[in-house]
């Protein structure tokens, strides 16, 4: 395979040499920074595309959580009968799902990058990374929509009475947010990159995530994970942040530093390993896509 | 060196041919493996390691590889001038896209090098980007961001991209709702007003009515006389006469000629192409009793090269090869050139130039010549016959070879519409 490597401002009288080279660490993000605008209206492209011509429009960002919700309150809640650790099972379930939904909705939108934008990718050059972040900033917006119905029923069942103590962690949110927007990406831009040859990864995603969720403490608290198996559960980096998320928020849950850390070191190995496999790939996948 | 802005050396790109994962991912992990202790390439052969380092001349490696590699470019070395207008053409498959998508960073080369000096745009199509369910005014945005101009810059051309276009009155209007002719033509006023010291313009031309394309050439025109430099890959010869002043002719992902366009375009009619030299003698679907038979036929043009692409203004000449059999007393010929559509065009007869073929036998050339052809850009089959005095048939054959006339020429000022016309004339025009 030819490897390529494109570098910026290398000799002092030219702007640009293209030339095949092997760096795994050139990554020219000064390139990402320049299409800032690129970015920006992208986000604004998804934001406003998404919705055109449908009724609800942006209700939808409403409808999607509340329904999940209402279908966990249901069947996990009613049927299943599995513990909340005594938090309103609604509060519990859509507390998981917003946080969910977020990580889940950026992993399967960003792996398809390369697939989705071939024919774009193949016209044109701008940085490709602008497409995967791009998509991680449209959902943040999406996300903090969900977020604010989140803390609305949260305000609802607290003047209800309800049995929960969001407290002083919630300053974690931001912390919390970026790592699943990390995680959310970094295995997103991974699998993007190797879709362009192993188009399997493709279908494995979709259900792969699906999956995923019940391997993770969303619908379900920690505490109900026998002691045995609760390493391999926490071993999901996502599971500390869930749990963390409905500590500050619910005060259930346990909020362990270690997994932070743990779910913190995670995000970045992947996040770096996305970064450096995209590079690789953005150069040449125009042949092999 | 001080004013090339563009530095080509020895620039390969080789693509591998057929599938390209499918049960590879043991390949991919072998070679991998090797590359990380530095070895070389387990799965391709020594033979073909060999090739690629020296990165050349070696063609395809169908024979002896495990995996088929075609070479798009195969060192390439080029310099462009500040303000050069560079046509670059070439049949397909010559490598002319390849370049251009190397130049624009959209694939990367397989070994090589370019340098290029100022800020480089190109246009491989038209509308890169556009959505349809935004509205003109948002796709301005869109589409000026993905070519790399920043907010700032578009918001000042705006109005300027919205009159060239002509849609001002839907510029609210989402894209979906466009004609194709709106479309194209937001889709280029955007482009056309890209400010880069280079622009690299592939056949974008091709699209939008003959009144659109006049105006985007003389876009292009004007951004040529600004001093910037601009590479144009088309397969109009007309256009890239008027255009280009220097021309690049690519055969076989190698430079052919690096010269005038008008040289480029010259020696780009002259290539052959394998049909412009036929072999009759083994053709089987022919009728006549055979006494006389056509054994060869090939065109020349006016320089006497042999070749089977012309323009208006050259001469077509057919030269046909009549192998007798036995001794023809007298005998008519005739040739008859059909459009591919088949209509026909023309009908040459030896009698109605008084030529007399008598007491033919053995083997004799025969020589037709059409000055100064006029027959518009298409592709054209000719028939040939040979008849008796009682025009019974001693040889004819359908299809025996087949020729084309291309865009471009010195006769021809502007561009023609294949579908406008069959023979160019150039009437008297008088104001009275």
């Amino acid at each position: 395979m030819p490897r390529t490597d494109i570098t910026l401002k290398s000799e002092p009288s030219w702007d640009l040499v293209i030339r095949p080279k092997t760096g795994w660490f050139d990554l020219h993000l000064s390139d990402l920074w320049r299409y800032r605008d690129l970015t920006m209206l992208f986000v604004w492209r998804d934001f406003v595309a998404q919705y055109k011509q449908t009724i609800l429009g942006p209700l939808w960002y409403l409808i999607q959580p509340l329904f999940s919700t209402v279908v966990f309150t249901i069947i996990f809640g009613k049927v299943a009968r599995i513990s909340t650790d005594g938090i309103p099972p609604f509060l519990f379930y859509m507390a998981g799902v917003t946080c969910w939904s977020y990580f889940s909705e950026c992993l399967t939108r960003t792996s398809g990058t390369f697939i989705t934008n071939a024919g774009l990718f193949g016209k044109v050059y701008f940085p490709r990374m602008t497409v995967p972040v791009s998509t991680v900033i449209s959902n943040i917006l999406k996300f903090g929509i969900q977020f604010l119905f989140f803390i609305g029923f949260l305000v609802f069942f607290m003047i209800k009475g309800a049995n929960v103590q969001p407290n002083v962690w919630m300053l974690l949110m931001p912390y919390l947010l970026l790592l699943m927007a990390g995680l959310g990406l970094g295995a997103g831009i991974i699998v993007s990159a190797l879709t362009t040859k192993y188009r399997d990864l493709q279908f494995l995603v979709t259900f792969g995530v699906q999956l995923m969720m019940y391997a993770t403490p969303v619908v379900y608290p920690i505490s109900v994970v026998p002691e045995k198996y609760k390493w391999l559960a926490l071993a999901n980096p996502m599971a500390p942040i869930i749990e963390a998320f409905r500590y500050a928020f619910l005060g259930s849950g346990d909020l362990d530093f270690r997994c932070l850390l743990y779910s913190t070191v995670a995000t970045l190995a992947l996040f770096f390993v996305g970064i450096i496999l995209f590079n690789r790939v953005e150069k040449t996948f125009m042949d092999t896509v | 060196m001080s004013d090339t802005v563009i530095q080509i050396e020895s620039l390969s790109k080789y693509y591998r041919l057929g599938v390209v994962s499918s049960g590879t991912i043991s390949h991919d992990l072998n070679r991998w493996w090797a590359r990380f202790r530095g070895k070389p390439d387990p799965t391709l052969r020594v033979d073909q390691v060999e090739k690629k380092n020296k990165s050349g001349n070696s063609g395809t490696g169908n024979e002896n590889g495990y995996d088929d590699f075609i070479w798009a470019l195969r060192d390439i070395n080029l310099e462009v001038r500040q303000g050069e207008v560079l046509g670059i053409i070439g049949r397909n498959g010559a490598g002319k896209s390849t370049l251009l998508k190397i130049l624009s960073r959209v694939t990367a080369p397989t070994t090589g090098e370019c340098r290029i000096k100022g800020r480089i745009a190109s246009l491989l199509e038209v509308g890169t980007g556009f959505h349809p369910e935004l509205t003109g005014r948002e796709n301005i945005f869109l589409n000026g961001a993905i070519l790399g101009m920043s907010k700032y810059e578009i918001r000042g051309k705006f109005d300027e991209i919205v009159a060239f276009s002509e849609v001002e009155k839907y510029i609210d209007t989402p894209v979906k709702r466009y004609s194709s002719g709106m479309y194209v033509r937001l889709a280029f006023a955007v482009a056309a007003h890209l400010e880069p010291e280079i622009l690299v313009v592939d056949e974008v031309l091709a699209v939008g009515d003959a009144e659109f394309q006049k105006k985007c050439l003389g876009k292009m025109n004007d951004v040529a006389t600004q001093g910037r430099t601009i590479l144009f890959v088309s397969h109009n010869m007309g256009a890239i006469n008027i255009l280009c002043k220097k021309g690049v002719l690519l055969e076989g992902g190698q430079i052919a000629v690096r010269g005038s366009a008008s040289e480029a375009i010259s020696k780009y009619q002259t290539i052959n192409s394998g049909s412009c030299d036929v072999d009759l003698s083994i053709v089987n679907n022919r009728i006549g009793n055979g006494y006389a038979r056509f054994i060869k036929v090939l065109t020349r043009n006016q320089r006497e090269e042999i070749c089977d692409n012309f323009v208006i203004g050259d001469d077509l000449i057919f030269d046909i090869n009549i192998l007798c059999e036995k001794k023809i007393r007298f005998a008519r010929m005739s040739l008859h050139i059909k459009s591919s559509d088949g209509i026909p065009i023309y009908h040459f007869h030896n009698i109605d130039a008084g030529f007399e073929l008598t007491d033919l036998d053995g083997q004799l050339w025969i020589r037709i010549t059409l000055k100064k052809q006029k027959i518009y850009p298409g592709e054209y089959h000719v028939n040939l016959w040979l008849g008796d005095m009682s025009y019974e048939y001693l040889d004819y054959i359908q299809n025996a070879m087949k020729f084309m006339v291309i865009e471009g020429g010195i006769v021809l000022r502007r561009p023609l519409d294949r579908n406008a016309g069959v023979v160019h004339e150039i009437p008297l025009w008088e104001k009275l």
